[in-house]
This record gives C-alpha cells, structure tokens and sequence, in this order.
C-alpha cells in the first residue's frame, strides 16, 4: 500500500491511501481527456487536491506535473488546500447581487469571524462566494453543503449559523 | 388495476422547489400516504413548472378529472391536500395556482406564454422515461431516420428559421450544413450546457425537467450531421441536471433509443456528460472544446471554426440546450409552424429566467416579439413592493441594462441589439429605483474581470482597468473625464480581444453610461448615490419621531455605532457605522432610514 502523508482536516499529519486514486486513475483510463475528471473525482475522495495526489496523476498520466497545476488552477472547483467540514456558499449572481448579498456574505463573516474564501480555526466551516445557483426568485441565497437556504437577511445567516453548531455539539 | 383509475401525485422537485422545501413535502407525502394505507396515490417527481415564486408546487390529477397544481404546499399543508383533495375529491381553492378547467391565481402568469422549449417541464417525471414517451417522446427522432435524410433534416431547421439560443443567435440548420460537408468521418456533436450567466437557469430547469427532449435533439443532430458521438458538456454547479441526464441516457440505451442500430437503422448515437469545472469562458465553443480535452479553457482564433476543426481536430457541430430542446418540436410539426410564430427575423420563441425586484420570479417561453414590458408588467406582475420599474438587465455580463423607456422594445434578436443589449442566453433581471446603475456595471465587470482567462491583454488588463474606474466611482472618489475613459477603454477592449467574452465584456458599461449618465456623474460630481445604494455614498439615520427607543438596534450593532438609551431616541454616528444594514433590517418600528 502507498501511503503520504498530508494534513488531515484535523490537522494532525495523517497517512492518506494512495490506492483510492489509482482505483480512479484506472476506471478513467489515462487518456489527456481523463485529466479534469481525474482530478475532479480525487477531489471528492480527498476533499482537495494534496501535491502527492497531483504528483501521483502527473506520474500516472504522463503529464508534467507543471500543466497538472495548470489546470487545477485555473478552474475555480480546485482547491489546493483542505476545507472546512461544512462548506458555505453564498450566491453572487446577478439576482442575488441586487437583493444584497454582499450584505449576507459579510454577516457569514462576522458571525464566523472568517474572510470569504477562508475556512474557520476549528475547520468547521469554509466561506465561499459563487455564481448563480439557479434559486434567483428565492434571492439572496446561500447553500451549505446541499442545502439551499433563500430569502436570507442578517438575522437570517445568525439562525443558520446557530442551527449548525448546535448539530456539531451533539454529534 | 389501470393507472388511469389511480390518483397521481406529482411533486416539483427542481432546484428551486427543493430549496423551497419540496424535498421535504415528497418525504412527509410519502410516509402519509403509507401511513393511511392510500393505495390508490401514485407518487411520483417532476421537474421545474416555472413558478418558482409559488414553490413547493404540487400537481393532483384525481381519476378521470383534469390536473390541478396547488401553490406554497409546504410539508404542514400535506394532511390537509390527502384529506380534502385525494380523500373527499374536493378542490382548495385558496392554493389552487393553475388548472385546466378551472381559473387559478397564477393564470396571468401564463397567459401571454407560449410553450415548445418548455412544453413537457413541470408535467413529466423527468427520471421516467415512459412519461417523456407518453407525451410524443422520440417519435421526432423515428421520424427524421425512418422517413428524411439528413439533408432533408437540416433543411427541415433551416427552414424553421431556429437562430442558437446560447447568445449569439447563428441560424442552425445552417450551422449544421457546415460541419455535414466538412470532410472526415469522424465528427462530434457538443451540447453546451455551461449556462455561465450569473443570473440565468433556463438550461439547468430544462435538463433538470425534460432531459430526453434534450437527447432527442441531440440525436437528430448528430444524424443530421453524421455525428456518432456526442458530448453534453454541464456545469458541475448542476449536480440534479447531472443525475438527471445520467438517468435519461441510461433509460434510453436501454430501449434503443441511444446505442447501434438506432430503429433498426444502421445509425449509432452515443452521449458522454462531461462535468464543467468552474470556469465562464468555457461556456465560448473553442474553450469547451479545450476543456473537454483535458486542458485549460482558453479560448483560440477562429477560423478555422469547430465545424471543420473541433473537437480533437474532428469537424464538431455545438449547439446550446434550448436550441436542442426545440429540435423534435420542429421536426414534428415541421419548420412552417415554428416559423409562423415570431417577427420576420426571429422565429419561435425563447425562455426567460425572470428574476430580480419582480413580483413573479420564475422561467417563462414567450414567442418572439412580445415586449419587456408584457413580461416585466403581465406575466412577471410588476414590480416588488410597489417600487417604480427601473431597467431590465439582459444578457448577463455580455448584455445590458434596457431603461424602462425602452420597455416597449419587442423581444426579438435585431430590436434588441439596437439598444445596446442582446437577446443573449435568457437570464432578465428587472431592477427598481433602489438598484444602483453604476454598481450594476461594476458588478458585471468585476465578473468579466475575475472570468477573463487572461490570454489578451485587452481582455485581461483593460476589464481590469474599467473595473478600478467603476469602483472609484462607487466609492465617490470618481474623477472628472472617468466616464469619456471609461467609453474609450471600452471602445478598445471590445475590438481588439479574441473572443466573445473580452468583445462583449464592456456592454453593461456603455449601457449604463448611455441610459443613465447622470447617475455616473451624480456620483461623480456631487459624490451622491441617487439609489442610495453605494456604501460610501450614504448614511443610516434614526427618524427621532418614529424611534421609540426599543434598544433593538443598539443591540445588534456589531460595531457600537448606535447611541442612545431604552426608551430614549436612538442616534448613529456615521464615523463608527459600516453600513452593514442590520440596524435597518430589526427595527420594527421602521424608524431607520437611508439619506
Ligand atoms: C464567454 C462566452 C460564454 C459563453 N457561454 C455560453 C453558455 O454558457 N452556454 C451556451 O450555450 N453558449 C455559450 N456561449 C456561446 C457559445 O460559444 C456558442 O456560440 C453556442 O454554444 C452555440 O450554440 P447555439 O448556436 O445553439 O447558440 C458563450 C460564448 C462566450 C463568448
Ligand atoms: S443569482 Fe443567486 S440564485 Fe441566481
């Protein structure tokens, strides 16, 4: 078994199982069309892209691991580090723009006491802005993890906010 | 027992029906239905009915009755629909939104609709493909290989005067003639569902609902083309249309519909999905192709076009999700009927993802040549909260802001063009007096901005460029001469970038300027949002005759910035305040207000 080791979301280095990307490497055959679904299925399995995951596609698909990083950075679904548990998304899309989200992304950030784009000390949570998520009439509009949250306000985010601690209290 | 006899229940579980609960609904539906021991129910799934602001919607067909679609049933209204509805076989009224037989409160909301894109949305399980066949599903296809050839296919389309739906409008029987006489035996036919635009889910509602239909017209292109293989590119964003899709092409290899031999014919069509990764410009066809490649999304010159030089090097014929979607339409009833709705240079009709400060946010299919306002004012009822009706903002960050002067333009591609705007790919926000013009611009271009792949350098320094005029501007440290700059940074980004993304990156600006100057110069010269929209343009004030000290907005301040005691007047000092809203958004009495 090939092991690396790599952060894990707990922050302690942590041995990661290579033999999950090479299953995937094998289903996706090593074709250069293969690379984007490669790295997009690694990312589900590892929750981002560690540098010995890349080096191992590089590798695998006779890529340079130069055009691997590439790639990876310039699509925005990549991330080349780890994310909190629950990830956050507030809409920026054109409806949602008008109806104040940027109001709505601030108040994430205040009552996270994170900046848009980071992921909280206690890695429970990622804060991330993105384009329409198709829920325009229920605008401004959040999504944590695959849930949808519209019609959201100040007092609004607070409540989310509050409903996920107290779930992570009691699990 | 007949189906027919039984009681079918339909929920609506788009995206947007989901985040409305509907999920919720299906599940509480579900277990009640066992619970009571109901036998005679069939539950089943639809997709997207397009009234998203009336979701979770609800469609019961009673035996041998005509449908009625219920409104607002979230989960605590379920006992009241099997009770009264399924069980006593009598109608709510209140929450009836649509019925054949019968008038409902969102009938205004139809009325001017014509429906061919989206004529099976909302009525069929999406994940059934017995249902997509009971409606007429693939017979267009069984048509078109058993009794045309392909020229006869494409002169079919030509005919029906069908322009590409993804923006720029290239008529598609003609597109398709040119990827069937280019030379090669191998050729690949792309659906584009990237659906960039940042306020527009036309195409995610119709593969959400209708997937087969999308299919069916892909499969006709390729025959139409000599395409074997085809590609559904789809943004990752999607992942319900992603499934669905899954479904749909399973279901239908499964009954020779996709596959070799298609009836009987010596003609195969097979379809990948491919997932898009995050990026705008893929949605252009030369960076699709790219990005199906493995490689970054970066748009190339063209010629040569995809048709001779596509895909792997292969001629390659894309087209976009609502152009497919009205391909089995066309090939049914013929390209006469399709082209006797519309105006002489715009055929058929298109699909708007309505949204913004309007009172009836949801997908509508209008024929060419209605006006914005019978959209904005009829079908999407006015404006929200009575505010007066400011602009309608089309085509996303290729598009632009039409005034509500304008409102009478007719929806067809050459009107459109002459204001500035485009049709472009479908999304229309409809702003009001509190939406700030030039913040709409800067918003726009800080997309463009951050989308820019970065090939040209007009395209990635000059929207950069634009982008810091328009943020000093919002900021009010706009500078005399920043508007004339702006119009020439624009002139010259639109003519010298490679692609469509760069060439059109600038019309939300010039727009604006053009239709609203005297905002640009307000905040310019008088350092004044008349929205009162830009931050730094404006203060929170306490009307002292209307606070009645309740302290609440005292209390939620995060930065301290309210003075004032419990039953005492409440006072903001300006210097401490972020303008974050949140004062204004408690106050109950309303005493908060914006100068
Ligand atoms: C920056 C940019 C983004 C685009 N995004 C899309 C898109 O999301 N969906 C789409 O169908 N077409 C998009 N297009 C247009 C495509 O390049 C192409 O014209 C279209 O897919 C052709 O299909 P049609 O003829 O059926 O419209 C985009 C073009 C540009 C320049
Ligand atoms: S703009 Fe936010 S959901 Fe569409």
């Amino acid at each position: 078994m090939d092991t690396s080791s790599i952060p894990s979301s707990s922050g302690n280095v942590e041995r990661v199982n290579l033999d999950v990307l090479d299953e995937i490497i094998r289903q996706h055959g090593a074709g250069s069309g293969s690379l984007i679904p490669i790295l997009q299925k690694a990312q589900d399995a590892y929750g981002y892209l560690p540098k010995e995951v890349i080096e191992r596609i590089s590798r695998s698909l006779l890529v340079p691991s130069s055009s691997v990083y590439g790639v990876v950075t310039f699509y925005a679904q990549f991330r080349l580090k780890p994310v909190g548990k629950h990830i956050i998304r507030v809409c920026h899309g054109t409806a949602c723009h008008v109806a104040g989200a940027e109001k709505i992304t601030e108040a994430f950030a205040r009552d996270l006491q994170v900046a848009d784009g980071e992921t909280t000390a206690d890695r429970l949570f990622t804060l991330e802005s993105v384009a329409c998520v198709g829920c325009c009439s229920l605008a401004p509009v959040a999504m944590i993890d695959g849930e949808t949250f519209g019609r959201l306000d100040g007092r609004g985010v607070s409540k989310v906010i509050k409903r996920y601690r107290r779930q992570e209290r009691k699990d | 027992m007949a189906t027919a006899e039984k009681t079918k229940i339909l929920v609506g579980l788009g995206a947007c029906g989901i985040a409305a609960g509907a999920q919720r609904t299906m599940d509480s539906l579900k277990q009640r239905i066992d619970e009571l021991r109901m036998d005679n129910v069939e539950l089943g799934v639809s997709g997207c009915m397009g009234m998203c602001y009336r979701e979770p919607l609800v469609e019961v067909t009673l035996p041998g009755k005509h449908s009625v679609v219920y409104s607002g049933l979230t989960e605590e209204r379920v006992d009241r629909l099997l009770d009264e509805v399924v069980s006593k076989g009598q109608i709510i009224e209140d929450w009836v939104a649509k019925a054949d037989d019968m008038a409902g409160s969102e009938d205004a909301f139809f009325e001017k609709q014509h429906r061919i894109v989206l004529r099976n949305c909302g009525k069929i399980n999406p994940e059934n493909i017995d249902d997509y066949l009971e409606v007429g599903g693939y017979t267009a296809l069984k048509k078109a290989l058993e009794q045309m050839n392909p020229e006869q296919v494409r002169d079919e389309v030509t005919k029906s005067g069908l322009r590409g739906r993804g923006g720029a409008g290239f008529p598609t029987g003609i597109k398709w003639g040119f990827c069937a006489g280019a030379p090669g035996d191998v050729k690949y036919m792309i659906c584009n569902a990237d659906e960039g635009d940042p306020g527009a889910f036309m195409d995610r509602s119709v593969l959400e609902s209708d997937p087969h239909a999308v299919l069916e017209g892909m499969a006709i292109a390729g025959y139409a083309i000599g395409a074997k293989q085809g590609f559904i590119y789809c943004r990752a964003e999607y992942p319900i249309a992603i499934r669905r899709l899954g479904i749909a092409i399973e279901q239908a290899m499964e009954r020779g519909f996709l596959g070799d031999g298609i009836f009987g014919t010596d003609f195969s069509f097979k379809i990948k999905i491919k997932e898009g990764a995050g990026a705008f410009v893929c949605g252009e066809e030369t960076a699709l192709m790219a990005s199906i490649e493995g490689r970054r999304g970066m748009p190339r010159l063209r010629p040569p076009f995809p048709a001779i030089e596509g895909l792997w090097k292969k001629p390659t014929n894309i087209n976009n999700v609502e152009t497919l979607a009205n391909i089995s339409w066309i090939i049914n009833k013929g390209g006469d009927a399709f082209a006797a709705l519309g105006t002489e240079k715009s055929k058929g009709t298109k699909v708007f993802a309505l949204a913004g400060k309007i009172n009836r946010g949801g997908l509508v299919e209008v024929p060419m040549g209605v006006t914005i306002r019978e959209v904005v004012e009829h079908i999407g009822g006015g404006i929200k909260d009575g505010k007066r009706f400011k602009a309608v903002q089309m085509g996303g960050p290729s598009g632009g802001c039409i005034p509500e002067e304008l409102a009478d333009t007719s929806i067809d591609y050459d009107s459109l063009n002459r204001t500035g705007a485009i049709m472009g790919s479908g999304g229309m926000v409809v702003l009001d007096e509190s939406t700030c013009m030039v913040d709409t611009a800067r918003f726009f271009l800080n997309f463009t901005q951050e989308e820019s792949c970065g090939k040209c350098t007009f395209c990635r320094v000059g929207t950069k460029r634009m982008l810091q005029i328009l943020e000093r501007i919002t900021e009010g440290k706009g500078r005399e001469g920043d508007i004339e700059l702006l119009e020439e940074l624009a002139a010259t980004v639109k003519k010298a970038s490679l692609c469509g993304l760069g060439q059109t990156a600038p019309n939300p600006v010039l727009t604006t300027i053009r239709y609203f100057r005297d905002e640009y110069e307000a905040h310019i010269k008088e350092r004044k949002c008349p929205a009162k929209s830009c931050r730094a343009l404006i203060t929170y004030k306490i009307n002292p005759d209307i606070c009645d000290g309740c302290h609440v907005c005292h209390r939620v301040c995060p930065v301290d910035a309210v003075q004032g005691d419990k039953k005492e007047v409440h006072s903001i000092n300006p210097d401490l305040c972020t303008r974050c809203g949140l004062c204004k958004e408690r106050c109950k009495p309303g005493a908060i207000f914006i100068e």
